[in-house]
């Protein structure tokens, strides 16, 4: 036995830092603390600003979409086109040409359009929808064939849009001087004695203009100057102080002079080669505007027609019954496949290997990206058990399989958030354990089991990749009436419309977009609003 | 013929179900002894022993029959078409349109015949399946009603057969795995190994090879098209977009997550989590149109304003905007990993001294660090698989590139491309798309096998 011999704690040499130093490196430690905080709540921020961002632009883009305008014009409802032998056969006035009725108002309504350019682009101005929605009234009540009634015509989507204010800002000033026009139609040529266009050169002289014999050659890429005189509109494509030649948009009511206020210098914002709408048309349309018959519209057809492509006349009636029957399908589905196989496993199942695999599996299943489902359902539903294609049915089925884990995982959540002595005083009154789970845990896990299979379904809603693989990408008017019928979905319809170059339908489908997240909302806040209300801390 | 016989099924059921619960109730009332089971077990038996064996005779039965009309109306038609695959396709596809009156143009007397053939066998079988559904619920609805007695146990019985339902219902979810794995499966060993296949490249040059362009000869004369399917594009283009997404997500994901956990106000919790959840259900779709409407032009714009060429559809773009889509998802995840640390560790911390930004980096996120590697990882097997925002905001061309400024395409894009429009099944482009599949099912399955492996770990550790 030796001793032991206590040894002398080792001496470790403190290095203390004086109150000075300690002060300073806590100030720093302190600063590197806020400098995270701030970080912390500024990538948070930033996540909501992401999500402001997306929201407003969205909204912004759609609410344009949510309008349509018209004309009220008074259209004659011509017998003699309609309704030749006068016995009003609804087959007979189906098929009569309405568009030349709507045409002929239009024409009554803008007098004096000559040439076969300027007629096809004053009709271009209109809607093709407007005979349409002729044709529908005319069948509704043909008593009204042989009158001239007032009617509201839907304006192509151009015009839509350039009563949006997206096209020309037209603005004039008055001139000065006098101006004498050489014809009253065609190409014409403006002389003035006293430079009555020095002004406009002056204005025009920042772009880099060629000149032609001593004139400035206007550009298609610049904003369009135009003269108003004698009731009439010129547009000018050359200028000099002293001259200006032209084409006449609207015919003047005599050649001759026009001294001082009775002439304007007209100027439409826009550069031409830049819009949609030209300068002719952009005369019409301001016309119809100052007639005072353009009306403004909620857009209502948006919500009751199938597509078109007519972006005007494109609704998301057709992409919601589509919708509509698809999650029918998929709801019916998997909301007892996916509660029954919740209750198996949470309940029932043996602990062994295979409902350790069928546990990893679903797992994993949610987990898989949903364009494999879309695989899954080309391989299996339509190639091998041949279903129709781009079917709410097939659609249906593939969004069951793809929502399925997710129910599966939030209904067992809910059963098991049950607490175990409901089952037992439910055994211990005599029920099976059948019993006991069907007629009291079942119940008790109804909220949430509701809240996940919301939650699953609003996945489903906004799902688009699985059913571009089963061919619901198709271009279809028709509004689908049962479930094997060619069909779209709210989302597809976007994707479809998103694809296309014409504004409007760039507007639409933000629309489409408000609606289907609309939709999106509804289902989280029921979805919360049961979460809320029902669920039970035990 | 489907309508009809379900409303037999239905009838049927609801009659046995009514049978049976008035016989045995009438025993309960009249008998000196108690029945073992409530009336309502009786019936529910009853009726579960009508509707299965009808279900499964029809679901058999029409299998059976289709298969037995087709081989026979295939067999009128001369021996090259039905060894050939693709003309005795047609073949059929023409007898069905037929046999449904919808036929277009004149029909040869052999195609004549065999939907003739093929009428009869349907009629014939559609009346062998009603004459075997019915005969076998009167035979059902006889056995359930004879074993009534007092002692029959029919709650055990009609318990197994629920038990059974229940366990068939927890098995559509390995249906489902096998029904993905065999039809993705079979067509990529087409794609690689049958002969049948023109143009199929072998599985080295598939995985190596650097030129991606599924173009087929549409005919004969268009033969030197020559079409390739190297995967290496598709990758590095899939995994250019998705480093983009998670240098975008990961850092705000984690901070926001942080921040969420550790600093913020009960009452900011309350206003903050909803943003969070609100973003991740933005359907996909819509974040596609917010990228190639809104964000591409501002890449683009910013890009020209230093001097840079954007390509229209950058690979930049996209993955901005699918890094958004991914910040809820690594926050929310990293918000329960970071939760489920253990308070007494940050209370150890701040005991020696720590300050709460010191305590978060050197002790709670080394110990939530498994948790956020299988969130991480979760999130990019996300971004692997996601397919929207790049169908709408990425290219087409297969670019070999990592330059974010420049236009890359995905594996996800490439499948939606082949696949959208009429296919042949037949063809290696199209085949293409599900060895694509194939690829995307078996890398995120692996993501997300090691994530699962790491979370189970992680907790363990703490529990």
């Amino acid at each position: 036995m030796t001793d032991i011999v206590p040894q002398p704690a080792p001496v470790i040499p403190v290095r203390r830092p004086s109150a000075e130093q300690s002060a300073t490196r806590l100030k720093s430690r302190y600063a590197v603390e806020r400098r995270f905080k701030a970080l912390g709540l500024g990538s948070l921020m930033l996540t909501g600003l992401f999500l402001l961002l997306l929201l407003a632009n969205i909204t912004l883009n759609a609410i344009p979409a949510f309008s349509e305008h018209a004309a009220v014009m008074d259209v004659t409802l011509d017998p003699a086109v309609i309704d030749p032998d006068g016995k009003k056969d609804p087959a007979i006035l189906a098929a009569a040409d309405y568009a030349s009725l709507t045409r002929a108002a239009l024409m009554t309504a803008i007098p004096g359009v000559e040439g076969r350019a300027a007629k096809k682009q004053l009709a271009s101005v209109m809607s093709s929808g407007a005979a349409d929605d002729l044709r529908a009234k005319v069948l509704a009540d043909p008593s009204l064939i042989g009158k001239t009634i007032k009617f509201p015509m839907l304006l192509s989507d151009d015009a839509d849009l350039y009563f949006k204010g997206e096209g020309v800002k037209a603005s004039s000033r008055p001139g000065t001087g006098t101006i004498t026009a050489s014809d009253s139609k065609g190409q014409i040529t403006l002389t003035s004695a006293d430079n009555a266009f020095a002004a406009l050169t002056d204005t025009v002289s920042k772009f880099d203009l060629e000149k032609d014999d001593g004139g400035l050659v206007l550009k298609s890429s610049m904003p369009s100057h135009l003269v108003a005189l004698n009731g009439g509109l010129v547009k000018l494509s050359k200028i000099s102080p002293s001259s200006a030649t032209g084409e006449v948009l609207t015919p003047l009511t005599s050649a001759g002079p026009a001294v001082g206020s009775a002439w304007q210098f007209v100027t439409y914002g826009a550069p031409e080669g830049n819009r949609q709408v030209n300068d002719q048309a952009a005369t019409f349309l301001e016309k119809l505007k100052a007639s005072g018959v353009v009306q403004k519209n909620f857009n209502w057809r948006f919500f009751t027609s199938g597509d078109s492509r007519e972006p005007e006349l494109a609704g998301i009636r057709g992409a919601l019954v589509g919708t509509f029957l698809t999650l029918l399908v998929t709801l019916s589905l998997c909301v007892p496949i996916g509660v029954l196989a919740a209750i198996y496993l949470e309940e029932f199942a043996p602990k062994n290997w295979l409902t350790h695999i069928i546990e990893v599996n679903i797992n994993n299943l949610a987990a898989v990206p949903s364009i494999v489902f879309g695989l899954l359902g080309l391989a299996v539903f339509l190639n091998y058990f041949g279903l129709p294609r781009s079917a709410p049915l097939v659609g249906g089925l593939v969004l069951a399989l793809l929502v399925l884990p997710t129910i599966i995982i939030a209904a067992r959540a809910a059963i098991k958030s049950v607490p175990p002595s409901i089952r037992e005083a439910a055994i211990g009154l005599g029920a099976s354990k059948q019993q006991a789970v069907f007629h009291h845990v079942l119940p008790l896990a109804m909220p949430g089991i509701m809240t996940g299979t919301i939650i699953g379904m609003a996945h489903a809603l906004g799902e688009t990749a699985p059913l571009l693989m089963i061919g619901m990408i198709a271009f279809i008017v028709d509004v689908p009436k049962g479930l094997t019928d060619a069909a779209t979905v709210l989302p597809v319809q976007i994707f479809l419309w998103s694809d296309l170059p014409e504004a409007a339908f760039q507007q639409r489908t933000a629309a489409a977009i408000v609606v289907l997240l609309a939709f999106l909302l509804l289902m989280n806040g029921a979805a919360i609003w049961l979460r809320n209300k029902f669920e039970r801390r035990w | 013929m489907t309508v009809a016989y379900f409303a037999v099924l239905a009838a049927l059921t609801f009659a046995a179900y009514a049978v049976a619960v008035r016989r045995s109730s009438a025993i309960a009332v009249a008998g000196p002894v108690r029945l073992h089971s409530l009336p309502a077990y009786h019936g529910l038996l009853a009726a579960s022993v009508v509707l299965v064996p009808m279900l499964l005779i029809y679901l058999i039965g029409s299998q059976l029959v289709t298969t037995l009309a087709t081989s026979n109306a295939l067999s009128q038609f001369p021996a090259d078409v039905q060894s050939d695959v693709m003309k005795s396709g047609s073949a059929l596809r023409d007898v069905r349109n037929l046999a449904a009156g919808q036929h277009s143009g004149d029909a040869s007397p052999v195609l004549t015949s065999a939907a003739a053939t093929y009428s009869a066998w349907l009629e014939r079988g559609t009346y062998a399946i009603y004459g075997a559904g019915i005969l076998a619920a009167f035979l059902g609805l006889a056995m359930s009603l004879a074993s009534i007695k007092p002692s029959f146990r029919a709650r055990t019985h009609f318990e197994s057969v629920v038990n059974i339902v229940l366990m068939a219902c927890a098995g559509v979810a390995i249906l489902t795995t096998i029904g993905i794995v065999a039809s993705v499966f079979t067509e990529t060993m087409r794609f690689f190994f049958d002969p049948a296949i023109k143009g199929r490249p072998g599985v080295l040059e598939f995985l190596f090879g650097t030129e991606w362009n599924p173009q087929q000869a549409m005919r004969a004369d268009q033969g030197d098209i020559k079409s390739a399917y190297g995967f290496i594009p598709l990758l590095t283009g899939t995994l250019l977009i998705t480093f983009i997404a998670i240098c975008v997500a990961g850092p705000l994901g984690l901070l926001s997550a942080i921040y969420l956990a550790e600093y913020a106000t009960p009452k900011m919790r309350k206003y903050a989590k909803p943003v969070l959840e609100i973003l991740a259900g933005i359907p996909t779709v819509v974040l596609g149109f917010f990228a190639a409407l809104t964000v591409a032009p501002l890449v683009r714009g910013a890009g020209a304003s230093i001097g840079l060429d954007v390509a229209s559809e950058s690979a930049l773009a996209a993955g901005l905007v699918m890094g958004m889509m991914i910040i809820p998802f690594i926050s929310s995840l990293s918000d329960d990993v970071i939760n489920a640390v253990p308070q007494s560790l940050r209370d150890g911390a701040f005991a020696l001294g720590a300050t709460k930004s010191e305590t978060i980096k050197q002790v709670v996120l080394p110990a939530a660090l498994p948790g956020i590697v299988s969130a991480f990882m979760l999130a990019i097997s996300r971004a692997i698989g996601e397919t929207m925002i790049v169908v709408m905001a990425a290219g087409l061309a297969a670019n070999l590139t990592i330059n974010p400024l420049d236009a890359v395409t995905t594996i996800t894009v490439q499948i939606k491309t082949i696949l959208v429009g009429d296919q042949e099944f037949d063809s290696a482009k199209t085949l293409a798309a599900f060895a694509l599949g194939f690829v995307l099912f078996f890398v995120t399955l692996i993501l997300n096998f090691i994530a699962q492996r790491f979370v189970r770990k992680y907790r363990e550790q703490y529990d």
